[in-house]
């Protein structure tokens, strides 16, 4: 069975657009940009939680580069490996397996911009598995000195 | 017009959307932006064979000092390019210096051989990159003028047209025995 002549553009605009929607999905697979905006939290957010003399205080974890954390991370945050590898997601969950499931916990990275980010979405889809309830990811736009040392929120240096 | 045109056309706009969505966008930090025209810090880091590599021994030509990473991805797309920039430019006087922000060398060696990198790669560490005013975010590379001096800062992915523009001005600039302190 053969395809009416006037069809077949319309099927090849189908194909074409199915075939780039597909690449596209592969592409952002591992990318921040499809956390839920329900389990972001801003910058400001969270500083305002960290300075509050109430409320529960979250496990905060830099899940990039420790080249990078050295440098600058949030004053109380860990560093326990990229969540792009799998030694990082290793270590991350042996962070975390005895604790609570609803530990407050805050992922981090600002390593790229957070479309390019491949290490926030990870290791929070690790947590997610393990069964965690109460895990945010730390939207940064940017970078981590943009985003956050430039905009004057409290910074430690060093391991 | 055709309706087939104008699909064809409509698709080639969604294939391109998809695109430019996709690609992170490039900041430009000009000149007057901060760290330009200041001179570029000095460094001497262990390349990936073992041995230091000085900026200083450098001076006189056109630096790329490109920090980036190989979990990075718009670092990635970079790194042909600027093996081709090296090819293209590098008897005129250019050197491409990449500074790994890897934890440790073994993927960076790795990455260098299968991308056929054409310039020496150093570990960097928190020490450089403070020295460059902060690396906290990938990639950035800095252009250094033949006198030693930072022309331009790019941070986050880079348009290549762009940084080969600068380079090509910089090549030109032959102010290379204009002292540093000047």
């Amino acid at each position: 069975m053969s395809l009416p002549i006037k069809f077949r553009p319309i099927l090849l605009f189908f194909i074409l657009g199915t075939v780039a929607t597909a690449l596209t999905f592969v592409a952002l697979a591992y990318q921040a940009s499809l956390i839920p905006s329900s389990r972001l939290i801003n910058p400001d957010e969270l500083v305002k939680i960290l300075q509050s003399a109430k409320g529960e205080k979250p496990l905060m974890i830099q899940v990039g580069s420790h080249v990078l954390y050295t440098q600058a991370h949030i004053p109380g945050s860990e560093y326990i490996g990229p969540g792009s590898s799998e030694s990082g997601l290793q270590s991350l969950r042996k962070r975390v397996e005895s604790l609570p499931r609803k530990t407050f916990i805050v992922l981090y990275c600002g390593c790229c911009p957070w479309n390019h980010c491949p290490n926030v979405k990870p290791a929070d889809d690790a947590l997610h598995a393990m069964g965690f309830t109460n895990v945010k990811v730390l939207y940064i736009p940017g970078n981590f000195g943009m985003d956050w040392v430039e905009k004057g929120y409290p910074v430690a240096k060093g391991d | 017009m055709k309706n087939s045109t104008v699909r064809g056309l409509a698709l080639i706009v969604v294939v391109a959307g998809f695109y430019f969505a996709i690609r992170r966008h490039a900041v430009l930090t000009g000149v007057g932006g901060r760290g330009i025209s200041a001179l570029a810090p000095d460094f001497s880091l262990p390349d990936l064979t073992g041995q230091e590599l000085d900026l200083s021994s450098y001076r006189g030509k056109v630096v790329l000092l490109d920090f980036w990473a190989t979990w990075c991805d718009s670092c990635r797309d970079e790194i042909p390019h600027f093996v081709e920039l090296q090819n293209k430019y590098g008897d005129q006087g250019l050197q491409i210096i990449g500074v790994s922000m890897d934890d440790g060398p073994e993927p960076v060696r790795e990455f260098y051989q299968r991308f056929k990198m054409n310039y020496p790669v150093v570990m960097g560490n928190a020490k450089i990159g403070e020295l460059y005013g902060g690396v906290l975010g990938l990639p950035i590379a800095f252009l250094i003028g033949r006198d030693g001096r930072i022309t331009a800062k790019h941070i986050g992915a880079t348009d290549i047209s762009v940084l080969e523009k600068e380079i090509v001005r910089q090549l030109r600039d032959k102010t290379e025995s204009r002292s540093p302190g000047s």
